[in-house]
């Protein structure tokens, strides 16, 4: 590696050799509990696998299949985890996954302000952004300045709700139907539904223009 | 399940020593109850070891931002829910 001129001071760029404090700290707790037996390192690599294993193609199936069938919707937004298992989906450990749909009128953005509680199961593991204090402290007072960064532009007269997952529940929002996309096959319309429009901080990727 | 949707709750203003689910930003304010969710084990006892029994009603509760943050430089619409337990709240009819 060259050196390299600057003027600024920074700690030195490490080659990986350290491990950070809370690396180290999560390695002594795995190691004991190994230990006392409560947790094999089995059940760690299998969680692993299992988080690793989910993305958000999950949850644009369940969102694709709620815009081409208004039943679907319904079930979907009565019941999140139902009707992923109807679509033979894995929902997760949590026992209560609720959608929120946006409309012209409301739009609804997620955020845990005390963690980084997320629809993993659905969603896959969150973006770090959605971990970040930034993130979290700004989504709950000041969601539309949030918003405007993401690049999505919110009318004044658009009703926005921010959902701050405190408890057990996992929340997943649903975004709007772009238009110019009514001849779209289901798997196509599930290509444009993104992990940021199901957190709502993003809206649907618009189509591809045809020809 | 002692709260209804639609019914006007305060959330409690104590603190509390150790883990708990109810942020400090809402802590004293009030708002409407959205959903009543089922009861889950109690996270202030679960964290520390213990069962966490008995299960605690959890509720989604809606407050209007310009009711939590007075500065908000939002809408007069928005508005913020969160998943509270029953015992953080008391009835504010």
């Amino acid at each position: 590696m060259s050196e390299h001129e600057h003027d600024h001071p920074h700690e030195p760029i490490g080659d990986g050799d350290g491990e950070p404090p809370a690396a180290a700290r999560a390695r002594a707790l795995e190691q004991l509990l190994i230990e006392k037996g409560a947790i094999s390192r089995e059940d760690v690599r299998e969680r692993i696998d299992w988080l690793v294993s989910r993305s958000p193609a999950d949850g644009a199936r369940l969102v694709a299949r709620a815009w081409v069938d208004p039943g679907f919707k319904q079930r979907l937004l009565a019941d999140a985890r139902s009707a992923a298992l109807e679509l033979g989906l894995d929902p997760g450990p949590s026992p209560v996954v609720v959608a929120v749909e946006n409309t012209e009128d409301v739009h609804h953005m997620v955020v845990c302000t005390l963690c980084s509680c997320y629809p993993r199961a659905l969603l896959g593991p969150p973006p770090a952004w959605y971990k970040s204090l930034p993130y979290r402290s700004r989504a709950v007072s000041d969601p539309r300045g949030v918003l405007d960064e993401f690049g999505v532009e919110l009318g004044d007269d658009v009703e926005l709700r921010v959902l701050d997952s405190t408890a057990d529940i996992r929340y997943l929002v649903m975004p709007r139907r772009p238009a110019g996309t009514e001849g779209i096959s289901e798997e196509g319309l599930a290509a444009l539904i993104t992990r940021d429009s199901m957190i709502g901080v993003a809206q649907p990727a618009a189509p591809a223009p045809i020809g | 399940m002692t709260y209804h949707p639609g019914q006007r709750v305060r959330v409690v203003a104590r603190s509390h020593e150790g883990h708990h689910r109810t942020p400090g930003y809402v802590k004293g304010k009030t708002g409407t109850v959205e959903r009543a969710h089922p009861s889950f084990t109690n996270p202030e006892t679960r964290a520390y070891g213990a069962d966490g029994l008995p299960q605690q009603p959890l509720y989604l509760v809606g407050f209007a931002q310009r009711d939590v943050w007075p500065d908000y430089p939002g809408q007069s619409g928005d508005r913020i829910y969160l998943d509270l337990f029953e015992h953080w709240l008391e009835d504010a009819e």
